[in-house]
């Protein structure tokens, strides 16, 4: 017997389907030239100052002060974002009302209007003469615009969507049967939206609220016209690397930049392996 | 036109799927594939349409080698379980889609095409169903959409996989003996891909039976169902008990079973018997308390009725014949043996049969 | 206690509409009134100061930058969607994990970031920047900087439309296709496409509004010559910082309404898919 003679070589395997070679040549081509060349430039750049000089342009107070308000502000954006975007999904899925296809649609304002005029307006309605930044400040005595405050109010405005966009299809795929099941045990309604529904949403919570934090973290447009920008105190992460580029110091642009990215990327992926465990505890 | 199969190896990561498999098919003949879902009936299918490619071996359709022909030049017309409709098109697009897409000079003109697909629509008997989309008509209908399709292209071989599998059990025998004789009039080599021995038995010339990767009977249904090669295809085919035992000085013998001195041309040693429900006769319990009692018993139109036995602690699918007054669960019953298939350590079955006056 | 004929997954009414009121306040206050104040401000000294400012050169340049930036961003990442969906969805090999995180990446990777990568590579302190220098190529603060910078944010979302879409669609039409003599180029246009088509335009806009209107990574290599290198939301930032206020609430108002045709076309989009998708079911 010859059998497995004719064994082809890994990749050699033929497919039913033409355009494997075309679709992923053109595929790699793109991501190469577009994202992982220039992101390999990102990753080599900051070392060309050194070790040490790297490290003393992190440990500049004023990078630190922008590195703590950039993640504490997204952090803040996006654990307010989780119950607010719960709630919203749910009535979005759940009942019918009138209004509800505009509160459909209008939930995905932020991913559609662009970053600068959700600032500007932002800006605009919290400034102490705004609709909003009017009555809190004679209320309460709060100032929003051009304070921390502020850049948290931008940053809910940026993540509160992927978490309602990354809970409603879970919610929506929910079979009532579950939640029927749990009242023919004798749960009450809360009880069952408490034990049944709310910790097969945790995984999905979780996603949004990674997708949320991520690109909270990393927004400018919406945060510059609303932050003040003053050093130390409002002044975020992404405007520091602006500053450090407008004074053509690419190495510690590119240092705080990987920052960033390696930070944020240990946050998603402990995140992940949350929500790992959790999928793993329900399965 | 022939398809002739040799020696196909198809493995996938450590699994082999099909394990050296060889098969005939004669010009014009209707096979049908049986196996138990995993033994590699679809991979085989996927193989012959050009969709997977064999490890080794060779498949020669018509005579030619198709190691370098890729699916869309095969020719070969392939229903698919699910009937993998275009759910964008109309069933008149679905049709006429084979025939749009041939190279320029081999494509018809749109008056051919509009009365080629009309023609097909007709021999499905859907012609007034052609505007509508896929998911607009009935799983039997899309059947029949998935067929005129694949015929449209004219193909010398017609693979079918599971195409009764969507459909329910009542329209399921009235679209086998339709398609058998849409087999008969276009005379087209057709390979039916199945699990139910009942449609494989009823359309087919002959019944290649597939165990893990492996062709164990290649026969017509008749000599399949009578003479099993193996103790896998009698075990599959039929509601056959399967039972350990022993042969000893051409007797076999099986403990828990009631004294039946069956008689059987093999060696000493292990066997492994197979009783059929017509090998198992039943009889109303007489003065005695009987040998067995009445498990199951299902009512039939005619004389013979089937039935659940239970002797020993050992239940056996038996045949009654006459009487159905009686029978009901729990009654006793009196339990006879009148044959079995029996294999030995090696070798195809043999048949044992029980002397001629039976004790009792 | 439930009410009776109350179903198991049905909230009492109080809790239903205090819910509902809940996020239509919430909605209101967190979308609306920021989009409100757009138009409210711009016309805050009526239609005529707002439309002078859009009909102005400078807007005029803008404007027609924004366009070609994205009529260049849109396609590529539209093509490079494609084909990565295609070879995601209807091929197995080894990676495909991994290629499918490498493609989300850019949406985690701040625009700042965006934008500063390119300059590594092509400013004048760049990597590539003394031999661009030598050959008179210029990318960072010019039409090509800005373009990259551009495909870069809006990398993901064409094939990030189509990729799960594609996936679950499955091969079996394909398949079914290339049995009936199909090739590719005739699979990929008669049966993928348009099976993908709703999904496909819906990403192409939401595509070409980050496109239009993104700030930060265009922000970083442009350069902000007005009337050269600046965008529509650049131009908007400039207005604002010289406190043209009208003006610049005039130009983002058009932007706003850029966002909202899109929230529109894809709200419309989904309808006429869904009807399909209800169909099938």
């Amino acid at each position: 017997m010859k059998a497995a003679v004719a064994r082809p070589a890994f990749g050699r395997r033929r497919h039913p389907l033409p355009g494997l070679g075309l679709s992923l040549g053109l595929t790699l081509l793109w991501l190469g030239v577009i994202v992982l060349i220039p992101l390999a430039a990102l990753a080599i750049k900051p070392w060309e100052l050194g070790v040490q000089r790297l490290g003393l342009v992190l440990i500049d107070p004023r990078v630190l002060a922008a590195l703590r308000l950039s993640f504490g502000a997204a952090l803040l954006a996006a654990l307010f974002s989780v119950p607010v975007g719960l709630l919203l999904a749910w009535t979005i899925t759940r009942y019918r009302f009138p209004g509800r296809r505009v509160l459909d649609a209008i939930i995905d304002l932020p991913f559609a209007l662009p970053t600068a005029v959700a600032g500007l307006s932002l800006t605009a309605l919290f400034a102490n003469n705004g609709w909003l930044g009017a009555p809190l400040a004679e209320w309460f005595g709060w100032q929003v615009a051009f304070r921390p405050a502020g850049v948290v109010v931008a940053l809910i405005f940026v993540a509160l969507p992927f978490v309602v966009r990354s809970v409603e299809p879970v919610l929506r795929d929910l079979r009532p049967d579950a939640e029927e099941a749990a009242a023919t045990l004798g749960a009450t309604r809360a009880q069952t939206v408490w034990r049944v529904v709310l910790p097969v949403l945790w995984p999905a919570t979780i996603t949004g609220f990674g997708l949320g934090f991520a690109r909270a973290v990393g927004e400018y447009g919406s945060v510059i016209f609303i932050a003040g920008n003053m050093p130390m105190v409002s002044e975020i992460a992404p405007l520091i690397i602006v500053v450090k580029l407008e004074q053509f110091d690419y190495a510690a642009a590119a240092g705080i930049g990987l920052v960033m990215l390696v930070l944020s990327f240990l946050i998603l992926f402990a995140l992940n392996l949350w929500q790992r465990a959790l999928r793993q505890g329900q399965a | 036109m022939t398809v002739e199969i040799e020696d196909v190896v198809r493995r996938f990561g450590a699994t082999a799927a099909l394990e050296g498999v060889s098969l005939t098919l004669r010009a014009g003949e209707f096979v049908a594939l049986l196996g138990p879902s995993g033994s590699g009936k679809t991979t085989l299918l996927r193989i012959l349409a050009g969709l997977d490619f064999p490890d080794s071996g060779r498949v020669l359709i018509a005579g030619a080698d198709m190691a370098q022909v890729p699916a869309r030049r095969r020719g070969v017309g392939v229903v698919f379980q699910n009937y993998a409709l275009f759910r964008h098109m109309t069933v008149f697009e679905n049709v006429a889609f084979g025939l749009r897409v041939r190279p320029r000079r081999f494509r018809p003109g749109n008056a051919d095409i509009l009365r080629r697909v009309r023609e097909l629509l007709d021999l499905v008997q859907i012609p007034e169903l052609a505007q509508r989309y896929p998911d607009q008509v009935s799983g039997g209908q899309r059947q029949r959409v998935a067929l005129a399709r694949a015929l449209a292209i004219e193909p010398q071989l017609l693979l079918l996989d599971e195409p009764f599998g969507a459909l329910d059990a009542l329209v399921r025998k009235d679209v086998r003996r339709w398609l058998r004789g849409l087999h008969d009039r276009l005379g087209i080599t057709s390979l039916l891909i199945t699990h139910d021995q009942e449609e494989a038995m009823e359309l087919a010339d002959r019944v290649a039976i597939l165990e893990r990767g492996r062709v164990v009977q290649f026969d017509t249904p008749s000599a399949v169902m009578t003479r099993p090669a193996t103790p896998f295809v009698a075990g599959f085919l039929g509601d056959a008990t399967r039972l350990e035992g022993q042969v000893a000085a051409g007797v076999l013998h099986v403990a828990r079973l009631p004294r039946a001195p069956l008689r059987v041309a093999l060696a000493d040693g292990p066997a492994t018997a197979f009783l059929r429900p017509r090998d198992v006769v039943v009889t109303p319990a007489g003065r005695d308390a009987g040998n067995g009692v009445i498990r199951h018993a299902s009512a039939a139109p005619d004389a013979q009725m089937r039935c659940v036995v239970e002797v020993n602690g050992v239940q056996l699918d038996a045949l009654a014949t006459n009487g159905a007054g009686w029978m009901v669960r729990g009654a006793a019953c009196q339990v006879t043996i009148r044959g079995a298939l029996v294999f030995g350590a090696a070798g195809p079955g043999v048949m044992a049969e029980a002397e001629a006056a039976p004790a009792e | 206690m439930s009410s009776a004929g109350q179903r198991a997954d049905e909230d009492p009414f109080l809790v239903r509409w205090g819910l509902i009121a809940t996020s239509l306040a919430l909605a209101v206050v967190i979308f609306l009134l920021p989009l409100a104040a757009v138009f409210t401000e711009a016309l805050r000294r009526g239609a005529a100061p707002a439309l002078a400012a859009i009909l102005e050169e400078d807007a005029r340049a803008a404007m027609g930058l924004t366009l070609l930036v994205a009529a260049i961003a849109v396609p590529v990442n539209t093509v490079g969607g494609l084909a990565a969906a295609w070879a995601i969805a209807k091929f197995d090999f080894a990676g495909k994990r991994l290629l499918i995180t490498l493609i989300e990446l850019p949406f985690s990777v701040s625009p700042v970031i965006s934008g500063l990568v390119y300059v590594l590579l092509f400013g004048a302190q760049g990597y590539l920047g003394p031999w661009l220098r030598a050959h008179d190529i210029q990318i960072i603060f010019a039409l090509p900087g800005l373009v990259l910078a551009t495909i870069f944010v809006t990398f993901p979302f064409v094939a990030r439309t189509l990729v799960p879409l594609m996936q679950e669609q499955g091969r079996g039409e394909e398949e079914a296709a290339a049995t009936l003599g199909a090739g590719g180029w005739q699979i990929f246009r008669r049966v993928t496409l348009p099976n993908v088509k709703w999904a496909l335009i819906s990403g192409v806009l939401l595509c070409n509004a980050r496109a239009m209107g993104e700030f930060g990574a265009v922000s970083v290599v442009s350069g902000h010559i007005r009337g050269q290198t600046n965008t529509l939301p650049l131009h908007v930032e400039i207005l604002y910082n010289e406190y043209m206020f009208v003006g610049a609430f005039a130009v983002a108002s058009l932007l706003a309404l850029l966002g909202l045709v899109t929230l529109a076309a894809k709200a419309l989009l989904e309808a006429l898919a869904g009807r399909r998708v209800r169909a099938t079911a």
